[in-house]
């Protein structure tokens, strides 16, 4: 399974900070990778699933995200889509560190 | 041309979601955002429940408090002056803290939020499966004919409807009428534009329990021929929204249409922190439509934080209707009339046009 992954380089470990995320951009699609509080990374697509805004401009919230435009929150470690506006799950994207180094893994 | 044609009924917009024509579909992208730097704005953004617990549990033991005094005060003049007071922290109090809730950003605990929402749309008379998707929509769309299905004062303006709402009279027989009509499980075209489909049986069912609870209420009434329970349950949203639709109404009338920037056509109004607390400091409704992850107890520092990149703030309440009320009666013949904003000299996104005096 894992050899079908395409492993990206983000960014360094300490480029996102403790219960936070960034905007990943690769060719036309877009990525979040967030880090919570417990230092664990985690990637997901990067735009909600209600209208397509970037959550990576919205809020960490434990291991939630929450949509900056309307609130809607996905449980980060699982994309499911955990509150209103947010009904449909969000992908996700497994994630690895190499030398203090996130990558993250995309597939088609 | 004679000045009088100017102004037939032809030009009137159709603000109607169902509207063929409507304003262009804006995208997140198009809105205008102060610039803030991203930790200030995560900080201003983290929730926590201690601020809305304290300000919960204060309005509910004002609540409280002044129910018991209309209580005790039942069958003499007293009664007056305390069902007025109870009335505000029903009606009034109830309607900013729906909308707090509905943004999930008042309590950290999103147990808490769900459960407050509903207690304070039920008393606000409003449908809390119904708006949770109509005000996602507004803050998609804020102000866009055709889109926003929160328009309260479309051009022309319905004066007369303002009045009326001192008692509800405007707003509640429409949100009753909607209740009856969700209850027997019938949303109509607009509706059902803006509430997914796997979402319509819970505004049905919604619309069910507040007509049960709002009808066990009135048979409690006649039951015990007298007023007293309607007078606590249901009559207050009636009887105590006026300082709501007082309040609420600066949010947007007579400003700007279909502009992807909500200094354009939103109000941010400095109240009194008496006013403030009853209104959940939506007084700062730029601000709140700008970044609506920021809770209601961290506008304040956010305003702060943009303003020198913003209109300046209305002084007063009284200066806002200062500037709204003639606009408003102008729009009642001129559907082109709206009152233009002023951005401060450099700021950001200016435009041109956006100076130009009323």
């Amino acid at each position: 399974m894992s050899d079908r992954l395409d492993w990206v380089e983000v960014c360094a470990v300490d480029e996102i900070d403790e219960e936070d995320v960034i905007r990943f951009d690769r060719g036309t699609k877009t990525y979040a990778v967030y880090r919570t509080l417990e230092g664990a990374f985690y990637a997901t697509d990067g735009l909600c699933t209600h209208e397509q805004i970037h959550l990576a401009d919205g809020i960490v919230i434990d291991s939630l995200i929450e949509c900056p435009k309307h609130q809607g929150r996905f449980d980060i470690r699982s994309g499911e889509a955990k509150s209103a506006p947010a009904c449909v799950n969000l992908r996700i994207h497994p994630v690895r560190i190499e030398a203090g180094r996130v990558h993250i893994g995309l597939s088609d | 041309m004679s000045g009088a044609a100017k102004t037939t009924t032809a030009q009137w917009r159709d603000y109607s979601l169902s509207n063929e024509a409507p304003a262009p579909a804006l995208t997140h992208e198009d809105w205008y955002a102060c610039p803030i730097p991203r930790k200030q704005l995560r900080q201003l953004s983290r929730r926590s429940d201690g601020p809305a617990l304290r300000d919960y549990t204060l309005w509910l033991g004002l609540l409280a408090a002044s129910g018991l005094l209309a209580y005790l005060s039942w069958d003499t003049w007293w009664m007056v002056p305390a069902f007025l007071v109870y009335g505000l922290l029903y009606g009034s109090c109830a309607d900013s803290r729906w909308h707090e809730c509905a943004h999930g950003t008042a309590f950290r605990s999103r147990r808490l939020n769900e459960a407050f929402y509903h207690l304070a749309s039920f008393m606000a008379l409003k449908n809390a499966h119904l708006w949770r998707w109509s005000h996602a929509r507004h803050h998609s769309h804020t102000i866009v004919v055709g889109r926003d299905p929160e328009i309260a004062f479309p051009r022309p303006p319905d004066l007369f409807g303002m009045v009326r709402n001192l008692l509800h009279l405007k707003t509640g027989p429409i949100e009753m009428s909607k209740l009856l009509r969700h209850s027997v499980g019938r949303l109509n075209e607009v509706e059902t534009d803006y509430v997914p489909e796997s979402e319509r049986a819970k505004v049905v069912w919604t619309a069910r329990a507040y007509l049960a609870i709002l009808a066990a209420v009135i048979v409690w009434s006649l039951a015990a021929q007298s007023w007293m329970p309607v007078m606590f349950v249901g009559l207050p949203t009636f009887y105590g929204s006026w300082l709501h639709h007082i309040l609420s109404a600066t949010q947007h009338a007579g400003l700007a249409e279909d502009v992807p920037d909500h200094r354009l056509s939103c109000r941010t109004v400095h109240l009194n922190p008496v006013l403030r607390f009853i209104y959940s400091n939506m007084n700062y409704h730029l601000e709140h439509h700008m970044f609506p992850m920021v809770p209601f107890y961290a506008l304040p520092a956010l305003h702060a934080a943009i303003r020198e990149d913003c209109p300046p703030p209305y002084p007063s309440l009284w200066a806002a209707y200062r500037e709204m009320i003639p606009a408003m009666i102008r729009q009642t013949r001129d559907p082109d009339h709206f009152v233009r904003r002023a951005l401060p000299a450099g700021a950001q996104g200016h435009r041109a046009g956006a100076t130009a005096a009323i």
